[in-house]
């Protein structure tokens, strides 16, 4: 019992533990004074976790990465495995072509899911992610294109047409600017808001307060 | 405005009419419309030349929330995504940050999950068929619905206390273990349910005025639905036969036997017989999952304060409505990083633009109804 949160789970206090650990892991002065003899031996075991780091996220090479470097080069900058999840890192300007080659060739015909991360420490903040499936292979694949603020993405909604509302999210979302969109105008904000509201610097209570005092005439504050 | 240049015969009689292009607005307060949708249709007479989806009126900015809550407290928030198929909203985000935390709910636990689920995807499918019939002018087949679907809510409600917004499951497993007369009362209303569903064919399938409103209305073919990212009974009634149950099982569907209607025209009578018969395989499902329902714990060892290791995952199930997909990525501490929500409603709204074109606008009440859209799920 004691050393099995060590293996498996380093950091949360395991459910099944509950009567050993969470006082040990809580009010820990307190039982260590009122029964230092009963209780002694697990306890300790369990607050000093070494939690040796698990790398979880594993290099890929399998054969449709092969295939893409011995295409692409250069362009894939990286090919990991985390959880089993195959993700690609592909040069942000050549997004497009990536794409259309991963539809064609490689039959990911279904863009599930097109989407942005923010990382604001890093000098490209921004991350474009597609979620992709193949129907034939029964695969989903991720790729992903890293794009500093301001730079301009190829759009893919030429590829998936999916992707004209996913971007245009993206878009309203993170001011991610994707060239070659038949429309990219805000799709679930007013046109004419001001900000990225999913961006890491905009905080969560701040909003637009001169279209909400112009547009809904209200004095804007929670 | 960008015209789709297809040489269908309606078109040819929209130009012979010559008349001004019209741009009507359609909601955001019109009833057929689900809820807070607008459409800027432009019309040429009564003939539909293009239309433009206006949404965001029920934008809450969910996405944002989860990334200042923990995992835990932001599991209720899902609920009100598509708050009538909120059981199945929850399943996804929790099996999505189990894979996080690389724990399994046990095998109890996930097979309370799928009847629940079923049951979730009967009622939901049920108020579609209500609303969209009623939208259509049939208005027998609301008050059957409705009585079907709140046998099912007061299932729930004994289950966890709420009928709509459910939070029935917990990251890890349920918190509730089923109530002694769950398999009872499931069984009686599977029992009872299959003579109701066909009441509603009765009343529907083969009803002059239901085949004049659906037969050949908003056709979309396997490839544009491809191509547009439909999933779904959307993508099924194009003849797709790809159901996320069977093509990555996920809670316990590799169990249980099941067939995956698929339509073959793509049109809204094609979809409401997929949806019909979706209905009759949920039914087997839960009849032949509360035969077996293992015994043992339902919550898996997770901590009280979750800190997935950092990574990220996509984890995605077939809701009632299509996939819906959780991104959601770790950096290690007790918040998310970020949740990205992929909504099925959202992304079939976006084939009602192909679908509307050349129809009349009182088919738009059709197309809209078909798609079985929320727009809590497509504004978040």
């Amino acid at each position: 019992m004691a050393d099995e949160p060590k293996e498996k789970q380093p950091s949360p206090v395991p459910a099944g533990d509950k009567p050993a650990s969470s006082p040990a892991a809580i009010p820990s002065p307190k039982p260590a004074a009122a029964a230092p003899t009963g209780v002694t031996p697990p306890r300790p075991a369990v607050p000093v976790p070494p939690k040796p780091p698990v790398q979880l996220q594993t290099p890929l090479n399998n054969e449709l990465v092969g295939r893409i470097r011995a295409k692409f080069g250069p362009v894939l900058v990286e090919a990991i495995e985390d959880r089993k999840q195959a993700i690609l890192t592909v040069e942000c300007g050549k997004l497009a072509e990536v794409a259309q080659y991963l539809r064609d060739e490689e039959k990911f015909d279904l863009l599930s899911d097109l989407t942005a991360v923010d990382w604001p420490k890093r000098e490209k903040r921004l991350d474009v992610v597609l979620n992709l499936y193949s129907f034939a292979k029964n695969e989903r694949l991720r790729v992903k294109a890293r794009a500093a603020d301001g730079e301009q993405v190829p759009s893919v909604a030429g590829v998936w047409p999916t992707a004209n509302w996913l971007e245009r999210e993206a878009f309203d979302m993170f001011g991610i600017v994707f060239t070659g969109h038949p429309n990219l105008t805000r799709i679930l904000l007013p046109d004419e808001w001001q900000g990225y509201p999913l961006r890491k610097d905009y905080d969560i209570i701040e909003q637009d307060t001169s279209w909400v005092k112009d547009n809904l005439g209200i004095e804007s504050g929670q | 405005m960008a015209m789709d240049t297809t040489t269908d015969s309606r078109d040819k009689q929209q130009t012979l009419l010559g008349a001004d292009e019209l741009v009507l607005n359609m909601g955001p307060q019109h009833p057929s419309t689900h809820g807070v949708l607008r459409v800027k249709l432009k019309l040429d007479g009564e003939r539909v030349i293009g239309s433009e989806c206006m949404i965001g009126y029920l934008h809450r900015g969910v996405e944002k929330i989860a990334e200042h809550r923990t995992y835990q407290q932001f599991a209720p928030y899902v609920d009100r995504m598509d708050y009538v198929a909120a059981v199945s909203n929850g399943l996804g985000y929790c099996e999505a940050i189990e894979k996080l935390l690389m724990v399994e709910a046990p095998p109890r636990a996930k097979v309370i999950r799928t009847i629940l689920t079923e049951l979730q995807r009967i009622a939901s499918h049920l108020l579609w068929l209500g609303t969209h019939a009623l939208d259509i002018g049939a208005l027998t087949p609301l008050f059957y619905c409705f009585r079907e679907r709140e046998e099912i809510l007061k299932i729930f409600e004994k289950y966890c206390g709420a009928r709509l917004t459910t939070h029935a499951f917990r990251i890890g497993g349920l918190q509730y273990d089923a109530y002694d007369t769950l398999e009872k009362e499931v069984e009686r209303f599977c029992k009872a349910f299959e003579p109701r569903i066909k009441d509603y064919e009765d009343l529907l399938t083969q009803n002059r005025i239901w085949l004049g409103r659906t037969k050949g209305v908003g056709i979309l073919t396997a490839a544009d639905a491809i191509a547009l990212g439909a999933t779904g009974p959307v993508l099924r009634a194009s003849g797709v036969k790809w159901d996320i149950r069977k093509a990555m099982p996920y809670a316990a569907y590799d169990q249980y036997k099941f067939e995956i209607p698929v339509g073959s025209t793509g049109d809204t009578y094609d979809r409401y017989m997929v949806r019909m018969e979706e209905m009759r395989q949920s039914r087997l499902i839960c009849l032949q999952a509360i035969e077996n329902i293992p015994t043992g714990p339902i919550l898996a060892k997770v901590g009280k304060v979750l800190k997935p290791p950092p990574g990220e995952v996509y984890h995605a199930i077939e809701a009632p409505k299509g996939e819906l997909g959780y991104y959601v990525i770790s950096d290690g501490t007790v918040q998310p990083y970020r949740v990205r929500i992929r909504p099925p409603s959202f992304v079939n709204l976006q084939a009602f633009d192909k679908m509307a074109r050349g129809h009349l606008v009182a088919d738009v009440v059709a197309i809209i109804g078909t798609l079985d859209i929320v727009l809590g799920e497509v504004d978040r």
